[in-house]
């Protein structure tokens, strides 16, 4: 699916979060919204799965209008992975049934029992079926919440911070997972993210915000150490390893916010 | 996005779990009418169950069958309305509160109907005491009494949703507003206790202690109209509690209007509290227990618990209350007491396990 947003502007008690924020995700792509903490990643990614309403702006999917579409269409559209979500002692199994929700109507099929298996057996986690979600741990719960997600069938994927709570050995293996399944289902995903390096590595498209405005928006070019500056304030160097461009904040700066810390 | 499945696949385990609660509740089921018809059975005398089953079969004007279907039935068909519509509430409750001290009681929201159907009493003229037999109140016009304590039940649950909304849902915060709208009902039930007769006084202190043998064949129909429709709704909207307690974002996003099903939740609660208040009188715990055990045994998917915990609220009542018409026999304990004797430890004990966590 290909999504456009444009002119999307949020207040929020009158207070200006989002502004005239503007892009386009297209099918197979994974879009990573970067930028400093407290700048609207999240409030975007609200906007987009309609928890909250702009005030002004259009966000299309496949030149449908999310704004006006109900509920439950929407649910069919796009799924939504938050960062934290509440765990109750329920049985993986049972938390991944729960995305099947927008499509169950009495109750639950056994095509919708079947799909879950599908899916258990897609990310290998085969193993984590029977086990309560609240004996989990962060890596364990990521993926279930995934798969929650996945068996929706959406064609859009929303993920805020998903490799927020993971160790690197996770982190890894979530994003290249994610990867693989937007790439096998033709889905369109998005996601919010503080670290660049693995942005860089995972996603194909990026988004800078700052001040609640697109700063810049493209493929991995756009990349550069005076953008990294403006958005976060912070120099940085871009060394390459292994062909992979990593940003390394400037040795000049941690200096000196450690000479300034030690004055204190 | 399309998955594709393997219908050769099955998912053995969570089959055979989903089964083992399915038999779990028709063995519940089973249990409540054996202790339904234990409940016809026992009293001041003893009739047989074979017996009590033909009183059913075929009705005949004898003595047996009198007692069985016009004195027994109407109190134990009460107990299992009234325990299970009470369950239900606090099951819902719980969920859309996202606070496992939720209940009717706990909350003020039976105070706050007891003071509206107080009120309807007292001011209003809808009931009087009945000189015949001293402890008993003749309602006089039950629709009347049951708006009063809905419309108090409803004040109650405007204030709790204002305060979840705008302050804080936390369980601590809900249940200390519970108690303070508790209290603040309760003074407002003995304001009105003031400027009534004696004879008043006497109908309203009885009559709020909870007691499932009052109802008549009338009560008990008005009852049943709003409480069984209302699980029906309950069960009906159960994947929307699944998704709301996996978070309101969460649920957003699966397609559920929150606000919509948190208000409409809130408030067929309250019309069943309000309901089994007037014409009962404050059960207490019966909301707060049984969803406590069950979750122990089903778990908390709102497939099996709701059901589950509307026949342990049912079986509990009607336990509570066949204990409380043998303990003192021949005089007839009201069961509310009872209740609150089995669910105030309980409460405390939840209350002192999640503070020590």
């Amino acid at each position: 699916m290909i999504l456009k947003v444009a002119g999307l502007s949020f207040r929020y008690n009158g207070l200006k979060i989002l502004e005239e924020v503007e892009f386009r995700v297209n099918r197979h792509e994974i879009l990573a919204i970067l930028g400093p903490n407290g700048v609207g990643k999240t409030t975007l990614l609200r906007c987009i799965n309609t928890l909250l309403r702009p005030q002004a702006g259009s966000i299309l999917l496949d030149d449908q209008d999310l704004l006006s579409l109900g509920r439950d269409e929407v649910a069919r559209l796009l799924a939504y992975v938050p960062q934290r979500g509440e765990t109750g002692p329920i049985l993986a199994f049972d938390a991944i049934l729960l995305g099947r929700r927008p499509h169950i109507g009495w109750d639950v099929r056994r095509e919708d029992i079947q799909k879950v298996q599908a899916i258990i057996d897609q990310l290998h986690i085969g193993h984590l079926a029977l086990r309560p979600i609240n004996s989990m741990s962060g890596g364990e719960l990521q993926k279930v919440l995934i798969a929650r997600a996945l068996v929706q069938e959406p064609g859009l994927l929303l993920l805020d911070e998903p490799t927020s709570s993971l160790d690197l050995k996770n982190q890894i293996e979530i994003l290249a997972f994610l990867r693989m399944i937007v790439r096998a289902h033709s889905l369109t995903a998005i996601l919010t993210m503080h670290d660049i390096n693995q942005a860089i590595r995972f996603a194909d498209r990026f988004l800078f915000l700052k001040e609640g405005m697109v700063y810049a928006a493209g493929t991995r070019e756009i990349i550069t150490p005076e953008l990294i500056r403006e958005v976060y304030g912070l120099p940085v160097t871009i060394a390459e390893v292994n062909g992979m461009p990593v940003v390394v904040p400037g040795l000049d700066h941690l200096q000196a916010t450690e000479t300034s810390l030690s004055a204190e | 996005m399309h998955l594709d499945v393997n219908p050769l696949h099955e998912p053995e385990g969570y089959l055979r779990y989903v089964r083992r609660k399915g038999l779990f509740l028709i063995g519940a089921g089973f249990g409540l009418v054996l202790m339904f018809l234990v409940a016809l059975a026992v009293g001041s005398s003893f009739i047989p169950l074979p017996e009590v089953v033909a009183a059913f079969l075929s009705p005949s004007g004898e003595h047996i069958s009198t007692i069985v279907l016009h004195i027994r039935l109407p109190r134990v068909l009460s107990a299992v309305i009234a325990g299970a519509g009470l369950a239900a509430a606090g099951v819902v409750m719980q969920s859309v509160l996202r606070n496992p001290l939720s209940s009717p009681y706990t909350l003020g929201v039976s105070h706050a109907a007891a003071f509206g159907a107080a009120f309807a009493i007292t001011a209003l003229g809808a009931g009087s005491i009945s000189h015949l037999i001293s402890d008993s109140m003749v309602v006089r016009n039950p629709y009347l009494i049951t708006i009063c304590a809905f419309l108090g039940a409803m004040l109650a649950t405007a204030g709790l949703l204002l305060v979840a909304k705008y302050r804080s849902s936390r369980p601590e915060v809900m249940i200390l507003v519970g108690v303070a709208l508790a209290a603040l009902f309760t003074a407002g039930t003995t304001f009105l206790q003031y400027f009534s007769s004696a004879d008043q006084i006497a109908a309203i202190v009885f009559w709020t202690f909870g007691d499932v043998g009052r109802a008549t064949w009338r009560d008990l129909l008005l009852m049943m109209v709003i409480v069984l429709p209302s699980l029906g709704y309950f069960f009906f909207t159960r994947w929307d509690y699944n998704a709301i307690d996996a978070g309101d974002e969460t649920a957003h996003t699966l397609g559920v209007n929150v606000e919509r099903v948190r208000t409409l939740a809130m408030l067929l609660s309250s019309l069943i509290t309000a309901v089994v208040v007037s014409f009962l009188g404050i059960i207490g715990f019966i909301g707060l227990v049984s969803p406590h055990m069950m979750r122990r045994v089903v778990g908390c998917d709102q497939r099996y618990l709701l059901p589950a915990s509307c026949i342990a609220g049912a079986i509990l009542l009607l336990g509570a209350d066949m204990v409380a018409r043998l303990i003192i026999a021949p005089a007839v304990l009201p069961v509310g007491v009872l209740t609150a004797f089995l669910g105030a430890p309980l409460f405390l004990y939840l209350l002192i396990g999640r503070s020590a966590v």
